[in-house]
């Protein structure tokens, strides 16, 4: 679709706000196991502030593990564990004074399915303060407005907010589904393919709204569309057999991967 | 034309279904519904007396003296409707409660699978046999409940004394253990086939268990559970043996549920041995009478459960 000499401007070092972290979210010495299964194995990986970080590699390779991790939702599936840590901002989301609910709360995720509930759009996208126990109606009305306009969907659906979600097309519900997960003002932002649902021109919206939405959360998405890693990515981590094997620069690994992994990957020649 | 193309679009490529299954299949269906007809039909033909000679006075009025041919169901149809719906109104709760144990991961697989089987091993009690478990069990519950509730809150009609054993109440409270499998495992698969996405979705906005089940996954399954409580108020209304046991088969009206009532299916079951002469031909009306109404519910069922699919359309 697009080379990678054509893809959009994207923050080179010298534009990087200087007070934003490298080491927004830190992954340190991280194992996952699946009961007996190791799924990951020894990921050690800083994931930069207001930077998209995509995690790349064949089906089955740890990426959407390594990804749920962040808001620990592969506790909801029985037998599973972990050793080592990973740490936003200094603190480690497996310390025993988090509480899952405010972590999941502070961190956005979209899946590779759009997911709305069978609600108004409205009630989709208030569905966060709602659980956090926010019901006045002028606040919720400037997050509606906020959201939407953040997932680039306002104009589109400002004049029926209260019909159903499932009225939508396939890609207004993903735009959707973004605006839910960042109304609650969350840091990060997870996205699971988000766009292998939807067709080009709904992806090209999603990408347009990635590169827009990271000037305000650190976002890290998982894909299996390598030019899509090219044009809305900042940095690139190929992850093969659950393990990482590369993470740089995207134009780096790209055009100039150090591993031999990567670069068959990238350029096709297996997964 | 080449050869090869020509055989695999010729004619003689294609195998039309045999004619023999075509026609047994059609038979099958047509006789199908010649079978509702004629049901129907001979229902009709041996009310056609009593509906002659009563018109409408038998659906409201109150009267049941066979010897002196005086016939009206309308308490009959009371205690269908009353006995049927505070059945559900027992049975639902429970079953939905049951329903989301069943299906969200409280327990242990292995538990869960052992319950869901115990509760649906309830359906394979027969009716008998709830009638005598009810005459020895819950008879004597509910009296003492009875006698209590006459004591404290015998002002309000609905339980005003004397108390029986055999009354609306026990049959009802027995019909809620008869239809609780059906709501239970209607609703459980309803809840079970809630996408997985959706549950994820609500967890990941950090919702708990309970804003997740009480905000998406039970609305989600709405329409499902819609049609299980349909389902269970059709069984209810139609189940016969149990409820004759237990109601107490009385034609006087009352507001109390710890009165003795009546229901048609029971009126049908109890009399019909005995019956002769226009006390058959007013029985049949009563039969025709349950049919309209399980039929009226059956199709108010259809329309509330397309109603909310409505609602939710374009998830599943």
């Amino acid at each position: 679709m697009q080379t990678s000499n054509e893809a959009p401007a994207k923050n080179t070092a010298e534009d990087r706000n200087p007070v934003d972290r490298p080491d927004f979210i830190s992954v340190k010495d991280f194992n996952f196991f699946y009961g007996k299964k190791q799924a990951l194995h020894e990921i050690n990986m800083d994931i930069p502030e207001r930077q998209v970080t995509a995690l790349i590699g064949p089906s089955g390779c740890g990426k959407s593990t390594l990804l749920r991790n962040f808001n620990r939702m592969n506790e909801l599936i029985d037998g599973v564990h972990h050793t080592g840590d990973i740490r936003i901002l200094g603190k480690s989301i497996f310390d025993k004074g988090v509480e899952v609910i405010s972590l999941r709360r502070s961190i956005g995720m979209v899946f590779q399915k759009s997911n709305p509930f069978p609600k108004s759009i409205y009630e989709n996208v208030v569905f966060a303060l709602r659980i956090s126990g926010i019901s006045k109606k002028s606040d919720l009305d400037e997050c509606v407005e906020r959201s939407l306009r953040g997932a680039a969907l306002w104009n589109e659906v400002k004049d029926r907010l209260h019909e159903s979600a499932l009225g939508l097309s396939g890609g207004q519900m993903q735009r959707l589904c973004i605006a839910r997960a960042i109304a609650n003002r969350p840091k990060v932002l997870l996205m699971d393919e988000p766009c292998s649902a939807l067709d080009p021109i709904a992806t090209v919206k999603v990408e347009e709204l990635i590169r827009e939405l990271k000037r305000q959360f650190t976002i890290v998405i998982v894909t299996h569309n390598m030019q899509q890693a090219t044009r809305c990515s900042d940095n690139t981590a190929f992850f093969y057999l659950g393990k990482l094997v590369e993470y740089a620069d995207t134009q780096k690994i790209f055009s100039n991967p150090s591993e031999k992994q990567t670069e068959d990957y990238i350029t096709g020649r297996f997964g | 034309m080449s050869a090869p193309e020509k055989d695999i679009i010729s004619p003689s490529g294609y195998r039309p279904v045999p004619d023999f299954f075509k026609i047994l299949c059609q038979t099958a269906s047509i006789l199908t519904v010649l079978m509702l007809g004629w049901i129907i039909y001979e229902i009709i033909e041996s009310a056609w007396p009593a509906i002659q000679k009563f018109g409408l006075d038998f659906i409201t009025k109150s009267a049941w003296v066979p010897n002196r041919e005086r016939f009206g169901v309308l308490p009959f149809i009371i205690g269908t409707l009353a006995s049927s719906l505070l059945a559900i109104l027992l049975a639902f709760p429970l079953g939905v409660a049951i329903a989301i144990f069943l299906s969200e991961n409280f327990l242990s697989p292995a538990i869960r699978q052992t319950m869901r089987f115990v509760v649906e091993m309830l359906a394979a009690i027969p009716s008998v046999v709830y009638g005598l478990w009810g005459i020895f069990v819950i008879i004597p519950i509910v009296k003492a409940f009875g006698d209590w509730a006459v004591n404290s809150l015998g002002g309000f009609p609905l339980f005003s004394g004397p108390a029986y054993g055999n009354s609306l109440l026990t049959a009802s409270v027995v019909l809620a253990i008869m239809i609780l499998p059906t709501i239970t495992a209607i609703s459980r698969n309803a809840l079970a086939s809630v996408p997985k996405t959706l549950r994820e979705g609500a967890y990941a906005l950090g919702a708990t268990r309970w804003e997740a089940i009480f905000s998406v996954i039970l609305p989600t399954a709405a329409p499902g559970i819609v049609a299980a409580t349909i389902l269970g108020l059709g069984r209810a209304m139609g189940e016969t043996m149990a409820v004759a046991m237990l109601i107490g088969n009385s034609s006087r009206l009352s507001w109390s549920i710890l009165s003795p009532s009546g229901t048609l299916a029971g009126l049908l079951a109890n009399q019909f041995g005995e019956a002769q002469g226009l006390q058959v031909n007013s029985l049949m009306y009563a039969a025709l009478i349950l049919i309209g109404i399980t039929l009226v519910v059956n199709l108010l069922g259809e329309a509330v459960l397309r109603y909310t699919q409505k609602q939710t359309a374009g998830i599943r």
